[in-house]
């Protein structure tokens, strides 16, 4: 709660103080006369002290009145709008990362120093260091609707309860672009923590027990390996939930929270800015509780006894 | 004539590394029989420990070579594949090692980690392991078997652990327990407690013990035989009270003089070999110890063979110097009133 309301605190200070800011401007248009303008000012309270301001904006966001300067919209509405792109494309996009992450980490790990290592760290890189604009227009130009080979349609979302096939076909394209990036830094994250597990001292106990091979790794080497990427795993999950996919939301035009905040920000309109902040710190806060939750149930040193 | 139960055969195992290949053990043998207990001393790096884990097969990697061979009843165990060395690891050859704070993963029960490494080798259910588990924590001296089997290893204190992985280890009847070194993280006091453990298991579960440590006060009381080994090779091996009462290698002298003593006289400094054991990468010719051998003459330039060189039978050294300079130089090293005490 602290958390939230300190951020959305931040990111009203900053609004303020950024040159550009003042939204009566904006809302009186161009031509605005100097007392239109101040007339704007007074109705929307613009003149007010900014502890004020502040307080009245939250007021109308938890009431649901929040509306947009730009264009008048209601900005829990279009938030609300926008999250069942969102959540189908995080949850589908994790689910791919999650796992071929840890497939790709456990096998250069276990192959650490051989060609299919190296062939694993090179591919890993180049999908670390590909940014999405340009990897999801290239997908877009070659496999999408109207590109050179036409495998899936071009962009747009297609809501689950129309047609479930659809919404999958729609969606693996920026599932898998948006996926890639996470593979191969989980995959390089896992890679070391693995190589770090093998030496300790209790792997080498598990070997002298007699363990076969394939055990040690699943029980004793993964369980310790894979605590640092549940935290990865939290915090990415919970960002690209409140609208961290901003650049694939926006190159597939998938019209989800994300792309709502990207246009927002462009035209520089703080109540959505607003919410789809406190939305996210939201996601954000509540996952980090659950990690820690889970890290306890991993680790049973950092239990309450 | 039955086979040997383990007889370590020349063995030696070379690493290579970015900086050179280490001869981390060469040309080491010894014999183990049933129901005794072979002490291996020496100083960190002399290749003790190399030795005794590659009896278990646990030094096997892309960048070690082995030479020798290790002879469990009749059978190479360096000749085996990784899978078949399965079957001995915990089931043939249990072996604990120096620190318990690390040797058990923290995130399963004491009772798993026992249950684990029974249902490795043996087709039992459950509830029949976690019974053995219990027993087996009983029997190395934990209270309240029943409710600590359910502890975490943390909730375990250093000694506790220690004869929890000596439960682990011996989940399987071993016929050998190999322990590295098993009290240098403890108390003194629990050194003393864990030491008679091993000694009165030994005997409870008739398994032989390989006893490695760099305190041979440590091994003074339990051990049949002792090796001495130096830069990865054995320097003298003998009878435990043929090795106190008659030492022949001036490194045997040294590392009998640097136990601390009650009965020596107060005020003399405690006595400690000079330098620092040598690199195994780039090993110094002859004998190994020469550079820090206040005896060493001309001869010591060729590397003495390990042989008998005493009347005794079964005692073995790598050391050019003749019989009356040893004894007549041996006390100033090792300290007065030794006879006495051993």
């Amino acid at each position: 709660m602290l958390v939230c309301a300190a951020v959305t605190f931040i990111v009203f200070v900053i609004f303020i103080v950024v040159p550009g800011g003042d939204p009566a401007q904006r809302i009186g248009g161009k031509n605005a006369t100097p007392q239109l303008i101040e007339n704007i000012r007074h109705t929307w309270g613009f003149d007010r002290p900014f502890y004020v301001q502040y307080w009245a904006l939250m007021k109308k966001m938890f009431s649901g009145n929040l509306v947009s300067y730009t264009n008048q919209q209601n900005v829990v509405s279009q938030i609300v709008q926008g999250m069942p792109a969102t959540f189908s494309l995080t949850i589908g996009a994790s689910i791919i990362w999650l796992f071929f992450g840890i497939v790709v980490g456990v096998v250069s790990a276990i192959t650490a120093g051989r060609w299919s290592d190296r062939v694993i760290t090179i591919l890993a890189l180049i999908g670390i260091s590909m940014p999405v604009f340009w990897l999801g227009l290239v997908c877009r130009y070659y496999l999408a609707e109207g590109g050179i080979a036409t495998i899936f349609p071009d962009g747009e979302y297609f809501p689950i309860t129309q047609n479930p096939l659809q919404w999958l076909y729609h969606l693996v394209l920026p599932w898998l672009v948006l996926a890639v990036l996470f593979i191969g830094f989980y995959g390089r994250v896992l890679r070391g923590n693995i190589l770090d597990t093998i030496h300790e001292d209790y792997v080498r106990t598990a070997k002298a027990k007699g363990l076969p091979s394939r055990k040690i790794l699943t029980r004793h080497v993964l369980r310790t390996s894979l605590i640092p990427i549940v935290t990865l795993f939290g915090l990415d999950f919970a960002a690209v939930l409140g609208g961290g996919a901003i650049l694939t939301e926006t190159v597939f035009d998938l019209h989800g929270v994300g792309q709502y905040a990207a246009q927002n920000i462009a035209s520089f309109d703080l109540p959505p800015i607003m919410g789809v902040t406190l939305y996210g710190a939201f996601f954000i806060v509540f996952f980090s509780v659950l990690v820690d939750l889970f890290y306890a149930y991993l680790d049973p040193r950092i239990r309450p006894t | 004539m039955a086979a040997r139960l383990l007889e370590v055969d020349d063995l030696s195992v070379r690493f290579t590394t970015e900086d050179g290949v280490v001869q981390a053990v060469d040309g080491v043998s010894f014999e183990l029989e049933r129901g005794k207990v072979l002490g291996i001393v020496g100083e960190s790096g002399s290749g003790k420990s190399v030795t005794a884990l590659t009896i278990m097969g646990l030094t096997r990697d892309v960048n070690s070579r082995f030479g020798g061979a290790v002879r469990y009843q009749g059978r190479d165990l360096l000749e085996l594949s990784d899978t078949e060395m399965q079957n001995y690891r915990g089931n043939e050859i249990g072996m604990i090692f120096q620190d318990p704070m690390t040797s058990l993963n923290p995130v399963y029960r004491i009772g798993e980690q026992i249950v684990e490494a029974i249902e490795a080798h043996e087709p039992v259910d459950r509830k029949t392991a976690r019974r053995r588990a219990v027993e087996l924590l009983r029997q190395v001296g934990i209270p309240n078997p029943e409710s600590r089997v359910d502890d975490f290893p943390h909730q375990f204190s250093g000694g506790m652990r220690q004869r929890a992985m000596i439960a682990i280890a011996l989940s399987c009847n071993p016929s050998i327990l190999i322990a590295d070194e098993p009290t240098t993280a403890l108390d003194v006091t629990i050194q003393a407690q864990i030491i008679e453990l091993i000694s009165r298991l030994k005997a409870d579960f008739n398994s032989a013990v390989i006893m490695i440590t760099h305190d041979l006060g440590v091994v003074a009381e339990i051990a049949d035989e002792i090796v001495v080994m130096y830069a990865g090779r054995v320097v003298e091996r003998a009878p435990t009270r043929e090795l106190f009462y008659d030492p022949q290698h001036p490194y045997t002298w040294g590392l009998l003089g640097s136990i601390p003593r009650l009965d020596r006289s107060k005020g003399k400094r405690l006595y400690s070999i000079k330098g620092a054991p040598p690199s195994l990468i780039n090993a110094p010719e002859g004998c190994k110890f020469r550079p820090r051998c206040p005896h060493a003459f001309e001869k010591c330039l060729k590397e003495p063979e390990l042989e008998s060189r005493v009347e005794t039978p079964g005692h073995l050294d790598r050391c050019w110097l003749e019989g009356d300079y040893k004894r007549a130089n041996r006390d100033e090293a090792i300290g007065g009133g030794r006879s006495e005490a051993a």
